[in-house]
């Protein structure tokens, strides 16, 4: 299938498709760059002078806290999970996922709901000890390093499923190397366990540290000014558009800067257990008072990122969803969901599209535009939608300058003002998320596969259907649903994009929670986490079979 | 240096190694051989203290290490090993590899060592390289100067050469037993190829189904095996049955042979004998002929499958020179050249 006559060989159907596509993913974070070339210089003088430097600090201090937090959390897991026997293991292996389904912004309005003054925990404090209002000292969830806790808690579950695969992927002669070398445990560690895993906690950590860059809702909710908030206050606020997406490309910089340490620290992983059969770890059996605290560390993390909110918000919704599920419930849902699934679709298409591109016409340029789209999730969704605000509104404005000239008839916003503006910043966004899943899937059949089938007599359809359907399949249905769950998480785009009178779950709870109407943003809340609660069973399912595709692979 | 005394290794109850007795001598190199899942692997790793043993003992410089009820932990033991996939640390350097060890040393001491190890495993200028770095042989023998550099008292090498070309495996399994020689390093192994057996050991085990059945030098095992399993497993052969007469003399499709007095066997036995392919010689002036039915070219050689002409049509293998060369389907004329006889009883039973 591949035309290697000719010197435009690489010029050829696959080669005009993916370009179109790459143009057009990348074109919004491309046009926020370009903002740079159209100096502000008295709003800049102004953000200097006030809100600048609490922008970088804070979204720096942010990033790397809540680095240093899902590090720890995650670490401690992984070696608890991946190293120890004990009951319940098979239990916790999944209960620790599950804060995943939680987005940032919704636990952070339950714990502010939980800490509060009239809250739960301090009410019973000051029962408890006959306390008045200024008699104790209450930390502040809403703050900076509330706002650290609150993504550690989401996000610490990165650096776990990472770390827990690099600690059980280390072949156990390791160990017994160090062992019959007379090494102490403690320093086989620090000198091989932990260097080892290095380059998957810190891949984890830079995950994590991307979101945090990336989080509105939370920071939003809390007061604290971050880029995101600053990015809104300075377009919606001050109304300046171009400033907006120059404060993008400033904390885009940011997040490249991450992913180039991130790179750096990780090159040498690909050389790592090379020609090394992963073997089977044997978990030590723990006995005594450790087999009792180790599986009470495991589940501290899960109770404080998911049981106890989620308590919290079964508690909130009892009391009001018979005024909250109306019709309008019904809509929001109805809204999020055909959202999610056109903006899925699309990004699993458009995956397709690169990944079968890349591998039937494996050329420089083609690799080139598959890494560039590939690297919009580590762009903020605030960046990309400001990026494909000012494309659109651009484009929208010749359209309609053109029909007005030729056919006297004004089209609208037809780009800019409808929902082709959210499936562009969802493709472009969960466009990775896709990818991945869809090469793990092509990395299984091999080119010799479909060698194979033709030398047998099929046609390349025929494989098409025999062949690379039957062994695509789950990674296309993991694929949709990976995205569709992102998509329907997702908030601070929504916001910006969102067509006029369209509501999402996700902007619902977000306007509810800040309209302090906690309680009625419990209903909208509790759907997103139990839609989100799908991609943890997955997970669970593909961390138990690993096997399989191992087989399949060798 | 290591004794072994009627040790048992069970996994889940399950034994899979019996009641196994042998002794290794200070500065010799040992060898156990068997088929996959003999227990030969299980074996080592409980020399090394990775499994504890269910019954006897493990002695190391005449001190016991391992019982049922007593356990000394592998890295008390001064017992090195080097592992089938090498398991060399991926972020260290081969130096580092090498040094890991020696935690106790200064480091100029670290550095002498490690100096004068990769001198004498062939490796020198190699101390900065990765391991990623390096081809399948080199990671053996930093694996190899790894294990030795603390000078331990035993070495545990678990099928050495199994990651490597075929090619390279004889050259290496001699320079390896170069090595230990040197060092006067106590070693012992596991393999299932007795081409790498013959090569590298002194004393060598035939283990069979958690068993070990013969432990002696490769020429008794190949001369003297002490019965069916490990006659067959060690060397090609066929064993062409036989019955005893009453001149106590064994009666076979290649005809009538003396045995020895002392072998036990009375008239009317059903024996069998072991036929080696240098023990058929191709004589054009034989009287007795067979049949080529299979032949397979070996450049000086050619080792021919033979039917005789008797009743049961028995197959034998013959090694003729090259030049002898006959078609599928001819008549040949053999004649048997026995040393001495291997009988044993017929029993059907191989082990």
């Amino acid at each position: 299938m591949t035309l290697r006559n000719g010197c435009f060989s690489w010029f050829n159907p696959w080669f005009i498709g993916i370009a179109l596509g790459c143009f057009i993913l990348a074109a919004p974070v491309g046009l926020v760059f370009v903002s740079v070339f159209f100096p502000q210089t008295e709003i800049w003088q102004h953000l200097y002078s006030t809100v600048l430097s609490d922008y970088i600090v804070n979204s720096i201090v942010l990033a790397f806290g809540v680095g240093v937090l899902v590090i720890v959390i995650g670490t401690v897991l992984a070696w608890c999970i991946a190293r120890y026997e004990f009951t319940g293991r098979k239990q916790l292996q999944w209960l620790i996922l599950l804060p995943m389904a939680m987005p940032a912004y919704i636990i952070a309005y339950t714990y502010t709901g939980l800490l509060d003054f009239a809250g739960p925990i301090q009410t019973l404090l000051r029962e408890t000890f006959h306390w008045q209002y200024g008699d104790y000292y209450f930390p502040n969830i809403r703050s900076l390093p509330g706002a650290i806790m609150m993504l550690s808690l989401v996000l610490y579950p990165y650096v776990y499923m990472l770390a827990r695969t690099a600690f059980s992927e280390q072949p156990s002669s390791l160990e017994e190397v160090s062992r019959s070398l007379g090494v102490s445990s403690s320093k086989h560690l620090f000198k091989v366990v932990l260097p080892l895993a290095r380059p998957a906690i810190l891949m984890g950590a830079a995950l994590a540290m991307m979101e945090a860059f990336a989080d509105y809702g939370t920071v939003q909710y809390f007061g604290v000014s971050t880029f995101t908030t600053g990015i809104f206050r300075t377009w919606f606020g001050l109304g300046n558009g171009i400033a907006a997406a120059q404060l993008a490309a400033m904390l885009t910089s940011f997040v490249v800067l991450l992913l180039i340490l991130e790179y750096l620290s990780r090159r040498k992983i690909r050389y790592y257990f090379q020609g090394q059969r992963a073997q089977h770890v044997n978990r030590q059996k723990l006995t005594g008072s450790k087999a009792f605290w180790v599986p009470f560390v495991c589940m501290v993390p899960v109770i404080f990122g998911f049981i106890l909110p989620v308590l919290q918000l079964l508690n909130w919704a009892s009391i009001t969803y018979s005024k909250q599920l109306t019709s309008e419930f019904w809509w929001l849902l109805w809204n999020s969901l055909y959202l999610a699934a056109i903006a899925a679709f699309t990004a699993v298409i458009l995956a397709l599209l690169f990944a079968y591109g890349k591998r039937l016409n494996h050329t420089k340029p083609i690799q080139f535009m598959t890494a560039v789209v590939t690297l919009g999730y580590a762009v903020p969704g605030t960046v990309i939608a400001i990026g494909a605000v000012i494309a659109l509104s651009w484009l929208d404005i010749k359209i309609n300058t053109l029909t007005e000239n030729w056919l006297d008839l004004s089209v609208g916003l037809v780009f800019s003002g409808s929902l082709f503006a959210l499936i562009l910043v969802y493709s472009s966004r969960f466009l990775a998320v896709a990818m991945h899943n869809i090469d793990t899937g092509l990395a299984r059949i091999k080119p010799s596969m479909d060698d194979a089938a033709r030398s047998l007599g099929h046609k390349p359809l025929q494989i098409l259907r025999n062949v690379h359907v039957p062994l695509m399949k789950t990674s296309v249905l993991s694929a949709l649903l990976l995205v569709f769950v992102d998509v329907l998480k997702e908030l601070p785009a929504t916001l910006i994009l969102r067509p006029f009178n369209f509501n999402t779950l996700a902007v619902r709870t977000f306007e509810l929670a800040s309209d302090e109407r906690l309680m009625d943003a419990a209903l909208p809340a509790l759907a997103i986490v139990s839609v989100g609660i799908l991609p943890v069973i997955l997970l669970t399912m593909l961390m138990d079979k690993p096997s399989r595709h191992n087989l399949q692979l060798n | 240096m290591l004794s072994l005394n009627n040790v048992s290794v069970a996994y889940q109850k399950r034994d899979v190694v019996q009641d196994v007795t042998f002794e290794l001598g200070v500065g010799q190199i040992g060898c156990l051989l068997g088929p996959s899942g003999c227990g030969k692997t299980s074996l080592l790793r409980a020399v090394a203290g990775f499994e504890k043993i269910a019954k006897g003992q493990i002695y190391l410089r005449k001190k016991l290490v391992s019982a049922s009820h007593n356990h000394l932990q592998p890295e008390k033991r001064r017992v090195a090993v080097v592992f089938q996939d090498y398991a060399l640390f991926p972020h260290l350097t081969v130096a580092q590899n090498i040094a890991f060890g020696l935690h106790q040393q200064s480091s100029a001491q670290r550095l002498q060592r490690v100096t004068e190890l990769l001198l004498l495993v062939g490796l020198p200028g190699y101390e900065s390289r990765y391991p990623h770095a390096l081809s399948g042989g080199q990671q053996q023998r930093v694996a190899l100067a790894r294990a030795m550099a603390a000078k331990p008292d035993l070495l545990l090498l678990d099928e050495p050469f199994s990651s490597l070309d075929a090619e390279l495996r004889d050259e290496l399994a001699k320079e390896l037993r170069a090595i230990l020689k040197h060092e006067k390093t106590t070693a012992l192994m596991v393999t299932h190829d007795q081409h790498e057996a013959f090569a590298m050991a002194d004393v060598i085990g035939v283990m069979n189904k958690g068993r070990l059945l013969q432990w002696t030098d490769a020429y008794t095992l190949y001369h003297r095996p002490a019965n069916r399993f490990v006659a067959t497993f060690v060397g090609d052969g066929v064993f062409l049955s036989a019955t005893v007469d009453n001149n106590i003399k064994l009666n076979s499709a290649l005809g009538v042979f003396p045995i020895k007095t002392t072998s036990g066997f009375k008239q009317g036995d059903k024996v069998v004998f072991l036929v080696r392919p240098d023990d058929i010689i191709h004589d054009d002036e034989s009287e007795t002929l067979a049949k080529v039915v299979d032949r397979s070219f070996q450049g000086s050689h050619i080792l021919y499958q033979l039917e005789l002409q008797h009743v049961d049509q028995p197959r034998v293998l013959c090694l003729a020179l090259s030049h002898h060369d006959h078609p599928l389907g001819d008549l040949i004329g053999i004649r048997l050249d026995l040393e001495h006889m291997i009988v044993f009883a017929d029993n059907g039973d191989l082990v």
